[in-house]
């Protein structure tokens, strides 16, 4: 149930509004684009194609922010482990309120 | 290739994995099960077990619309082709499935005019090239496959092509899930939901999972990063003490669901009152059948077709395989009676079944008891 | 002389069916099962693509091949190149430099006169570019509707080189596995030439006669190469799985050192399929020692035609009878031969 591809749309057709040429890694094919009628995808717009249907548009942003995500799983705890470092005793540094007073 | 290599990136994975064994804690057993059998077949295609610690089990769901298919349904359909004016169309996943009289493709061999198509406006396009014969489509998969039937079948009507029917062994995913929970047998501790399904109806209707059974549930991609990532944010969840619906797979699923794909499922199907899913028995409200206004293009209603059910071998466990129950390999006649040359039952046939990955990817590492990390080792 | 035939065959399908002719598991038993136990008597040996036969003091490789495909002519080529091809390449991957060839062409009346001449004139012209002499051949019609167009059968003599003993029973633990170049272009070529499938795409079979690679191949390398295989039906994943069964080894091959053109690819995305399993016309495998291995490498990327040769992966003593492939990522799945076509799947 479940072999989606994303690919590019290349060409619309004005005469066939849910007919659209999609591209991916350089092979094309007519798809139709019938279930994103409430929202055309324009060319250059990256679906999600199944059985020869889009089925949603691709988000780049939504996907960079993925990515982005998931380069920082871990980070968080990486830059906790450095500070850590510093005494073992206390595997946090934490700032004291005391040591603010100027008095 | 966009949108797929960033998905596979070796260092995000080790990233995910590292992320992976840090939020799990030892001292338990976590039991997830994947629902759709897209995600059995990209789990064992790309190796991701090896990236999960041991305490981690993946389940098999019944999402897998080949697998569930009773054997009757197969006989059904190919009794059809038995009408030489038929052109018998199907996708490829279905050919080789066995019924009762033996496979598609066995069919094909001794004269039966069945044809491999990509796509239901295929089947359409040949019933437009072939106004002397008719054409069927043998229509199967969840909600991610019916809306494109239900256009299809628009088309059909708006062009008045009516050498054309439709038999539909659609089936949708919220049943088969309900099945699962309501199981005895089953301890299921969170969910990777479904997403290609998910493009279509959205993530609301898993809120019940989430509310009433507490479970999380995390609607979840196909590439490695993906299914890694809702791994994370699964034990994230269940270390946090909550249970909520969430989407991993936001580049491509929209929270409310696909309107157009719903709109035109509407129009031309509605609930069977019941049917019966493999190894699961009759589940109600669980399968599209067409409309009243779609009688001409319904398979069902322009041939007569047997309607027999047929059981499944005795020994084959297909069901309990189905439902999580039991692991492929615990089937009496998995790797001997019943393999992907000679298959008893559809698990071991279908791409997506669970008996298939498992012993086209994973068996024979088992057999010969090497350690998945050693494997990758030595290739280093 | 007597040779003992077993009473029975091991062989229980019921009826023939294309699977059977697909490359796969199924057409292993057929030829295992049913046709080497009664044709080959006793032997017991794995099957090679060509035989060594000796006729007094000469010693000359002997193979077979037939032809069946649709369309008779695609990208790339036609029927007529596949057949001289298909069997000079049997003859080089078994360490033998291709020389003659008998051809017999099967015509299904109905037959436009000039297709014909046009494929003999494809057979004439391979020939020619692979050096090899067409020495005769065969010709018969039958009626419309009993033959797909054009069947080609053909036999090919060639003389063994005296550096080469390929063999399964060489192959060791240790050993690499060299693939000539990008995989899968000819049979996902013959699917879109189909026409059946809306996809347009830049892609030609690969046809060519592999004895240049394979002659320069056996120079820099000579006794280290242990076993060549031109994988066709079936593609890559099929020939290293007998491999590992004939040798009695494991193989573990990384998915990402395969080369594989983006438009095949892509196709193979599109239409579900594995390029791992895909027919290639004009690709070799070659398991080489070790210390040889990238000597012979070298020697193929200056061959014209084998620039994108690569080492794909190599030959390990666990698992048995297994191949093992790798994702650039670490995860490891097993690579299985088909059990019958290559079926797309929307799942």
């Amino acid at each position: 149930m479940c072999l989606a591809i994303p690919a590019r749309i290349v060409q619309l057709f004005p005469e066939e509004e849910t007919r659209a040429l999609v591209d991916v890694a350089g092979v094309r094919r007519h798809i139709d684009t019938g279930l994103l009628a409430e929202d055309p995808p324009r060319v250059g717009d990256w679906v999600l194609v199944h059985v020869g249907f889009a089925m949603s548009k691709i988000s780049e942003e939504q996907a960079l922010d993925q990515i982005q995500l998931l380069k920082m799983l871990g980070e968080e705890q990486a830059a906790l482990e450095e500070l850590a470092g510093y005494d073992p005793a206390d595997p946090v540094p934490r700032l004291e309120p005391s040591s603010w007073s100027t008095s | 290739m966009k949108y797929v290599d960033e998905f596979r990136d070796p260092a995000l994975i080790s990233n995910a994995a590292a992320e992976i064994r840090r939020l799990s804690d030892p001292r338990r057993a976590y039991r997830f099960m994947e629902v759709c059998g897209g995600h059995t077949h990209a789990i064992y295609r790309f190796g991701l077990k090896d990236f999960l610690p041991e305490n981690i089990e993946l389940v098999h769901g019944p999402g897998c619309p080949v697998c569930v298919l009773p054997m009757g349904r197969i006989d059904d359909a190919l009794t059809m082709t038995s009408d030489p004016s038929v052109i018998f169309t199907a996708f490829g996943d279905m050919m080789r499935v066995p019924g009762a009289q033996g496979s598609p493709l066995a069919w094909k061999a001794r004269g039966s005019d069945i044809r491999i198509v990509y796509s239901p406006a295929d089947a359409l396009k040949l019933a437009e090239k072939n106004p002397d014969r008719h054409v069927v489509f043998f229509a199967i998969g969840f909600e991610t496959t019916a809306p494109s039937t239900a256009l299809t079948l628009l088309r059909a009507r708006a062009r008045g092509i009516t050498n054309f029917s439709v038999f539909s062994n659609h089936v949708t995913i919220i049943p088969a899930i309900r099945a699962i929970l309501d199981s005895p047998d089953m301890r299921i501790d969170a969910f990777l939901g479904p997403g290609h399904v998910s493009t279509v109806i959205g993530c609301r209707p898993y809120e019940w999972i989430a509310r009433n059974e507490r479970r999380p549930i995390v609607v979840s991609g196909f590439e490695p990063l993906d299914i890694l990532q809702t791994i994370v944010m699964l034990l994230r969840q269940m270390k946090d003490g909550e249970s909520k619906v969430e989407n991993q797979y936001a580049r491509v699923v929209p929270w409310e669901g696909n309107r157009a794909a719903l709109k035109a499922m509407a129009e031309v199907f509605n609930l069977r009152p019941y049917f019966e899913w493999r190894g699961m028995g009759f589940i109600s409200q669980s399968a599209l059948g067409l409309r009243e206004t779609f009688a001409g293009w319904d398979a069902e209603r322009r041939f007569s077709i047997p309607g027999v059910r047929v059981t499944d071998p005795k020994a084959a466990q297909c069901g309990e395989v189905l439902k999580g129950v039991l692991k492929p390999a615990q089937c009496k006649l998995f790797g001997k009676e019943c393999t992907p040359e000679r298959p008893v039952g559809a698990l071991m046939v279908s791409s997506e079944g669970s008996c298939a990955a498992y012993y086209n990817y994973e068996h024979r590492k088992v057999l010969a008891q090497i350690e998945p990390a050693a494997a990758v080792r030595a290739i280093a | 002389m007597s040779i003992p035939f077993p009473a029975r065959s091991r062989f229980l399908d019921p009826q023939i069916e294309m699977a059977h002719g697909a490359g796969g598991k199924a057409s292993r038993r057929l030829v295992e099962d049913l046709i080497a136990p009664l044709l080959l008597g006793d032997s017991s040996g794995p099957l090679a693509d060509a035989a060594q036969v000796q006729i007094g003091p000469a010693s000359v490789a002997f193979t077979a091949d037939s032809f069946v495909v649709h369309p008779l002519r695609f990208p790339g080529g036609s029927i007529g190149d596949l057949a001289v091809n298909g069997t000079a390449n049997d003859l080089a991957v078994s360490g033998a430099r291709p020389h003659a060839l008998v051809v017999t062409l099967i015509v299904e009346a109905g037959l436009p006169s000039r297709e014909l001449e046009a494929e003999i004139r494809a057979i004439a012209q391979a020939a020619a570019r692979a050096g090899v002499i067409i020495a005769g051949g065969d010709t018969k019609v039958v009626e419309h509707g009993k033959a797909d167009r054009l069947y080609i059968t053909t036999a090919g003599i060639g003389r063994p080189l005296p550096g080469a003993h390929l063999s399964p029973s060489r192959v060791q633990p240790g050993d690499k596995i060299l693939l000539s170049g990008p995989i899968g272009d000819h049979g996902t070529t013959i699917l879109l030439a189909r026409g059946e499938l809306d996809l347009e795409a830049d892609l030609s079979s690969d046809t060519r006669c592999v004895f240049p690679m394979v002659e320069a191949l056996l120079n820099a390398a000579g006794p280290c190469v242990r076993w060549m295989r031109d994988p066709t039906r079936g593609g890559v994943a099929t020939s290293l799985n007998e491999l590992a069964r004939d040798a009695h080894v494991g193989i573990l091959i990384e998915e990402d050192a395969v080369p594989i053109r983006d438009t095949v690819r892509g196709a193979c995305e599109l239409l579900g399929l594995d390029p791992l399993h895909i027919a290639n016309e004009g690709q070799f495998l070659a398991v080489v020692a070790p210390d040889r291995a990238q000597a012979a490498l070298e020697a193929l990327h200056q061959t014209q035609g084998g620039e994108l040769a690569a080492i794909i992966g190599e030959v390990s003593q666990q698992p048995r009878a297994t191949v093992l492939s790798k994702a650039a990522f670490g995860g490891t799945r097993v690579l299985d031969m088909l059990v019958g076509d290559p079926l797309p799947r929307i799942c």
